[in-house]
């Protein structure tokens, strides 16, 4: 029997079509997932259905009878308990003010949380609790409604996999009583393990819905992708593949641009290494093993406390961004939010790094900043609809925002730190491909991810550091999963330095 | 995100004396300030007394109250340019009209008066959250709106109140060293406050401030609470009002200038953050003390009054400086 059955939703904000028409249905007892790359709709589908946003056009029935959700709390009232992508908690409060706000027991979330084997401090202020147990306090705090729909958006993009493990059997309990759950996620892997169905969402409308378990990862990613595309996606991927070869006789003949040696600065205990160009170097390792400083330090952030590092043969000390970047050493970090000018357009933004350079004072030069914005847009395929402000855009063009920055403004060398978190699979292909057409143009390129399996795809070379220190140097055709895992220390499990 | 070292947070239960003085350090350092301010104070005059500390509770009154009236709306993330004239406005409706009552009138109509400033703030408040128009430039715009129709009921100072409303003011209970104004502070803080910090109501105001989206995705009213908190800070513009009244004796329709940019310095100095969702009232009122202490002792010691203005000025900065430095260094620690 259907609970929860949406017809034709649309939502556009002016000009920008955030939902077409998306239709979904979710039955009683099912684990039902959402899908779509970066900017299909899935976010502004949830808040429609949970009263966060009104919609344009389409019905909503619950259980078959027509409803229209005006607020997050009225959502709650008729069973749609959300947990959305960014945390719901207010961090002035204490974890146990933050349940009171919305009226639950603070006993009843205690006892849901303790079910998942979690025990928290309530009386901490939320701005100081981690991450992922934020997240594990939503999920709690939506449990607590007892809702007959729970609508998970990206919940585990931001946990450790044995947290991620305590929803999924959350997810299990719903399903078993039941009751429903609507799951939004990027890792394929979890749907196939997790989900009943799942509605696929192309730019704004659904294009199927699929049983994972059946279909496969082939046949979602299709669905994400549109036909042409895939086949598209394909061929690139088969390009990935011979790639690191190619590049690997090159990587001899590239002069060293950035030689680091004995670099110390905060939890990086000694670091050397030279990278040259035409190469794209990968550093792997654990959450906190340094390497936020070390791009920090080569970004010109933080002032190194010991160590060289040399740039084309100079010794370079950057005390400000504005050093490093001279240089030609540029940053691509994680949060694209901290590199943009979110209010401004897409065109300001690639030009601002221009804009900077002492003894340009003058007016700035219309047509040559046009040409060279317009290029780097082309070179990267951005997709201009929203491009008013940057803000509107997804997160996969925001970030291809930032790396069209470099290019229009010049550089020699690219840090990348974790370049595709939270972008979907056909966004970071197209990424990937860059990264390597511009290593072939003869830039040098460092590149952090929080995802072993790029490593492979994307490096030359790969160094694993751990505890501030290189453990080991591998291949980019070498660097598996495996080995670098027991590179990076062995340190699968839970056991942390 | 694969290591679990985030995760081990685990709870410290029992007395957590860092994170007391994280969240409570701006406000004792606060008070220690007073304390020292006091200390020093009270070996200036020669016959220093329990006058000294009626005049100071009579100088420092109002300001405490539009501190607390300020303070309310920066921590429910607006900020209220208004304070000034509709303490004003209060002043001199209840001079002008208080004049020819009895005592029990009088206190009847200054509650009256207080219902009417909460609806002023209310409406202010309202006007923010319909229009859409930023909270600065409304209540600008009603710092004008508050002045003009102060003075188009009172043109020059004047009027008056009974002699035992006065007393409210300047008298002293119990004993000469415990200023009446001072009881009647800690009363409305009593009353008005600690009813709703703890509560539903004052955890929404703090919830609106720290991470508007984050309340309302949490069910919190937004439109509702933003009223609200402009119609609390209203009710605390009226006892300043009446305050005034009581202790100046007159209505005066430039009176109330004074307080509009230093309700906001009593507010940062008693560790309010202009961003929202952090502090408390206890914090401000002692900051007002402050204030008006530091202006007492520059008089005393015969400062020049132009120079008074420049060490006030300096003195918050410097204050506000030190009180970040300090929680910086403890975050890094």
């Amino acid at each position: 029997m259907s609970l929860l059955e949406a017809r034709e939703v649309g939502k556009r904000y002016g000009p920008v079509v955030a939902l077409e028409s998306a239709n979904l249905s979710v039955d009683a007892g099912e684990v039902h997932a959402l899908l779509g790359a970066n900017g299909a709709g899935k976010s502004t589908f949830v808040k429609i259905l949970t009263g966060v946003i009104q919609r344009d056009g389409g019905s909503v029935e619950l259980r078959g009878e027509p409803v229209r959700v005006s607020s997050p709390s009225q959502a709650a009232r008729i069973g749609l308990a959300p947990v959305f992508q960014d945390p719901a908690l207010v961090p002035d409060l204490t974890v146990a003010q933050n349940i009171r706000l919305t009226g639950l027991a603070v006993e009843e979330v205690r006892q849901r949380l303790h079910t998942m084997d979690i025990d928290i401090d309530f009386t901490e202020q939320a701005g100081d609790v981690p991450l992922p147990l934020l997240r594990m306090i939503d999920l709690a705090r939506a449990m607590a409604r007892d809702p007959q729909l729970l609508l998970l958006d990206e919940i585990t993009a931001a946990l450790p996999s044995d947290l991620a493990e305590r929803v999924f059997a959350v997810m299990e309990d719903w399903r078993r009583r039941g009751r429903s759950v609507l799951f939004i996620t990027h890792r394929l892997a979890e749907v196939i393990a997790m989900c009943d169905r799942a509605t696929v969402l192309r730019d704004g409308s659904d294009v199927g819905t699929v049983i994972p378990r059946e279909g496969g990862e082939r046949q979602i990613v299709e669905h994400m992708l549109g036909p042409e595309a895939a086949m598209a996606e394909a061929r690139a991927a088969e390009v990935d593949e011979t790639a690191p070869v190619a590049a690997g006789a090159a990587t001899g003949a590239g002069a060293i641009t950035v030689e680091v040696s004995g670099l110390r600065v905060g939890s990086l205990a000694g670091v050397s290494f030279s990278l040259r160009a035409g190469e794209i170097l990968g550093i792997a390792a654990l959450e906190g093993q340094g390497q936020d400083d070390l791009f920090a330090v080569l970004a010109g952030e933080r002032r190194a406390e010991g160590g060289e590092l040399n740039v084309a043969g100079k010794a370079l000390r950057p005390r400000h961004p504005y050093d490093a970047i001279r240089s030609g050493l540029v940053l691509v970090p994680a949060d694209r939010l901290l590199a943009l000018l979110p209010q401004r357009s897409v065109r300001e933004n690639i030009a601002a790094p221009r804009y900077n350079r002492i003894g340009r004072w003058g007016p700035i030069n219309p047509r040559e900043e046009s040409r060279r914005v317009s290029t780097a847009i082309e070179a990267l395929q951005i997709d201009t609809r929203a491009q008013g402000q940057v803000r509107r855009l997804s997160g996969g063009n925001q970030q291809k925002v930032t790396i069209a920055r470099w290019l229009a403004s010049g550089f020699q060398t690219l840090l990348c730190f974790d370049p595709t978190r939270g972008i979907d699979v056909g966004t970071k292909r197209q990424i990937y491909t860059l990264l390597r057409r511009l290593a072939d143009d003869g830039a040098a390129i460092l590149f952090f991810s929080s995802e072993l399996s790029e490593f492979p795809l994307v490096c030359d070379r790969v160094l694993t550091l751990f505890g501030g220190r290189i453990t080991d140097e591998l291949a980019g055709e070498g660097a598996d999963e495996a080995s670098l895992l027991r590179a990076m220390h062995g340190l699968v499990e839970e056991v942390t330095a | 995100m694969t290591s679990s070292a985030a995760v081990e947070a685990r709870p410290r239960r029992g007395l957590n004396a860092g994170r007391l003085g994280r969240r409570h350090g701006w406000t004792v350092g606060v008070y220690v300030l007073l304390l020292l301010l006091i200390l020093y104070w009270h070996t200036i005059p020669a016959n220093w007394g329990s006058f000294d500390v009626q005049s100071l509770a009579i100088d420092a009154l109002p300001l405490a109250f539009a501190a607390m009236a300020q303070s309310v709306v920066i921590i429910s993330g607006g900020i209220d340019l208004s304070v000034g004239s509709l303490i004003s406005l209060v002043n001199v409706v209840s001079a002008k009209y208080m004049i020819d009552m009895g005592f029990r009138n009088a206190l009847l109509f200054g509650a009256l008066l207080l219902l009417g400033s909460a609806a002023a703030g209310a409406f202010t408040g309202s006007l923010i959250v319909l229009t859409r128009v930023p909270d600065i430039v409304v209540t600008l715009a009603m710092l004008f709106v508050w002045a003009g129709v102060a003075l188009e009921i009172l043109q020059i100072p004047g009027g008056g109140a009974p002699a035992q409303y006065l007393q409210l003011g300047t008298g002293h209970w119990w004993s000469q060293w415990i200023p009446s104004g001072l009881v009647i502070l800690l009363l409305a803080y009593a009353i008005f406050w600690l009813p709703l910090r703890w509560a539903r109501p004052g955890l929404a105001l703090y919830s609106i401030g720290s991470n508007r989206n984050a309340a309302y995705l949490s069910g919190v009213g937004v439109a509702r609470t933003r009223i609200f908190a402009y119609a609390l800070g209203g009710l605390f513009c009226g006892l300043a009002g009446l305050s005034l009244s009581a202790t100046s004796g007159i209505g005066d329709p430039n009176a109330g200038q004074y307080y509009t940019l230093n309700s906001v310095a009593a507010a940062v100095l008693g560790g309010v953050l202009l961003v929202g969702g952090v502090g408390g009232l206890i914090g401000p009122i002692a900051a007002a003390f402050v204030v008006t202490l530091v202006k007492t002792i520059l008089i005393l010691k015969g400062v020049d009054q132009n120079w008074a203005q420049v060490i006030q000025g300096t003195l918050i900065i410097v204050v506000v400086m030190i009180g970040g430095l300090a929680i910086r260094q403890r975050r890094r620690t």
